[in-house]
């Protein structure tokens, strides 16, 4: 089986549009989240979000094709040049056809889901527009990005909620491994900070409603935590297999060693108890990699604020980990970042070979009163300079998916 | 007349398939010179229909190959 390196990373975030922004202000503490711009709250419970500013799809996509991609895919597109172009590769000095992409959205093009099904409430069959569905599938992210930078290998899309991001670097990790490509664009992306998703989201009690303190709502393993915070964004990465990396010189960040996916088989939404899913996905992902528990310094968590996913995903650290869940590292970026949905895993991912790379650990912030059922180390307010070995990134999704990738530092042997 | 239904169709084109005015003539080809594809097509006649308020029905959209073709067939019709 092949090594695979990460050699390539991309970001469209909440806390800024390429990867030096993104990191320096995780490394900060800062807080991603405020009112929410992009519709009118009035009539809405929940106000606030972690948005995408500045975003101009026109820096990286003409005009033209422009308005034919949804926010998702736009946001796809941009993550996906800057991580090529981070990992130093030039798809006319590589064989095209060994060259996949693998981007999943949790969701897809809801924006012109809501915008189209107007035009045919008011307007009529006839006039729902020939770009609705291609812009609209949630694979399309996969679709475009392959078709932008002409990469002719393997290309699909994952679609498991907020265990997206995830399981596709996890399936593109397997690709490579087992040697279907050489090189793989893989992530997630989502852009659902929309009418339809937050009144879905707010209906099922999932978002926090702190809106007058919208920097403190996301606060994951807080005794007052009340909910996710929507964001949105694409993290997307360039992996390969080490061969590959090696022979054209590339600087190589981190190495992903295994990868683990279970289902609760349980409940629509709610983890299974004790979190038993969870943990035996981080038991799989830890001796996929043939690695062992004490291996293991830091833990990118699932962690998005809600009672029951910090509660029941501590359990499942400690299931997984018995005594050594003490030694642990464990944080929530989305404390800052919010909650990218199927993008989550995709950041998420890059922020766990970031910390390998960098041996520094970003922190869990708003977390001022820990839960009593969270008693593990979270990093609380301060980023952490620290040894880390290796990491696992989580990701936990609605219909009970779990998925679990580990990274590790590159070492030559 | 014409020459102000051109024009109009010319404002359509230039934004729908961000082509350059001065490539909108008479005689150029929709697909071949102006890059539509056929997705393309079925949009830009949508959007004519709702410029012109006329309704153009699929088999008259498939005569239409030139930008004069679109010209012509508003000035017959509306």
């Amino acid at each position: 089986m092949n090594r695979v390196v990460i050699t390539g990373l991309g970001v469209i975030s909440p806390l800024g549009n390429d990867i030096s922004t993104f990191w320096n202000n995780m490394i900060q503490g800062k807080s991603g989240v405020g009112p929410i711009t992009q519709f009118d709250t009035s009539d809405f419970v929940v106000k606030i979000a972690a948005e995408v500013k500045d975003f101009n799809p026109l820096d990286f996509i003409n005009k033209k094709e422009t308005r034919r991609m949804d926010r998702f895919v736009q946001f796809a597109v941009a993550a996906a040049r800057m991580a090529l172009e981070n990992a130093g590769l030039d798809m006319s000095k590589v064989d095209a056809e060994r060259v996949g992409t693998y981007i999943g959205s949790g969701i897809g093009g809801l924006a012109t889901l809501e915008e189209q099904h107007k035009v045919l409430l008011n307007r009529g069959p006839r006039r729902v527009s020939p770009f609705f569905v291609p812009m609209m599938i949630a694979n399309m992210a996969s679709g475009i990005v392959s078709i932008q930078v002409g990469a002719k290998g393997p290309s699909s899309a994952a679609i498991s909620a907020c265990a997206t991001g995830t399981h596709s670097v996890g399936d593109a990790f397997k690709i490579l491994q087992r040697g279907d490509a050489d090189v793989m664009i893989a992530g997630g992306t989502e852009a659902t900070i929309l009418p339809m998703a937050v009144a879905g989201f707010s209906a099922m009690g999932a978002l926090s409603t702190r809106n007058d303190e919208p920097e403190k709502a996301s606060r994951p393993f807080d005794r007052d935590r009340n909910g996710f915070v929507m964001g949105e964004g694409a993290g997307i990465l360039v992996m390969e297999t080490l061969e590959h990396a090696q022979k054209r010189g590339a600087n190589i960040i981190a190495e992903v060693a295994g990868y683990g996916m279970t289902a609760d088989a349980y409940h629509l939404t709610s983890p299974a108890p004790e979190g038993e899913g969870a943990k035996r996905c981080m038991e799989q992902a830890i001796k996929d990699a043939g690695m062992k528990a004490e291996d293991f310094d830091y833990i990118n968590a699932h962690g998005t604020s809600t009672d029951y996913n910090d509660k029941f995903e501590t359990m499942a650290i400690k299931g997984a980990f018995k005594e050594h869940a003490y030694k642990l590292a464990v944080s929530s970026t989305k404390s800052m970042t919010g909650h990218l949905l199927g993008a989550a895993g995709g950041i998420e991912a890059i922020v766990a070979a970031l910390s390998i790379k960098n041996q520094l650990v970003p922190p869990t912030i708003n977390l001022e009163n820990p839960d009593p059922d969270c008693d593990l180390d979270y990093v609380p307010g301060e980023a952490r300079k620290m040894r880390v070995r290796a990491a696992l990134s989580n990701s936990l999704g609605f219909g009970g998916h779990n998925a679990t990738i580990a990274l590790k530092e590159y070492l030559e042997t | 007349m014409a020459a102000e239904t051109l024009e109009r169709v010319k404002k359509i084109i230039v934004e729908s398939l961000n082509v350059d005015p001065s490539e909108v003539t008479m005689e150029a080809n929709i697909k071949e010179d102006l890059g539509a594809d056929s997705l393309d097509v079925v949009d830009l006649i949508m959007e004519l229909e709702d410029e012109f308020d006329m309704e153009i029905s699929d088999e008259e959209a498939e005569k239409i190959t030139t930008v004069g073709d679109v010209v012509g067939y508003i000035e017959k019709n509306k």
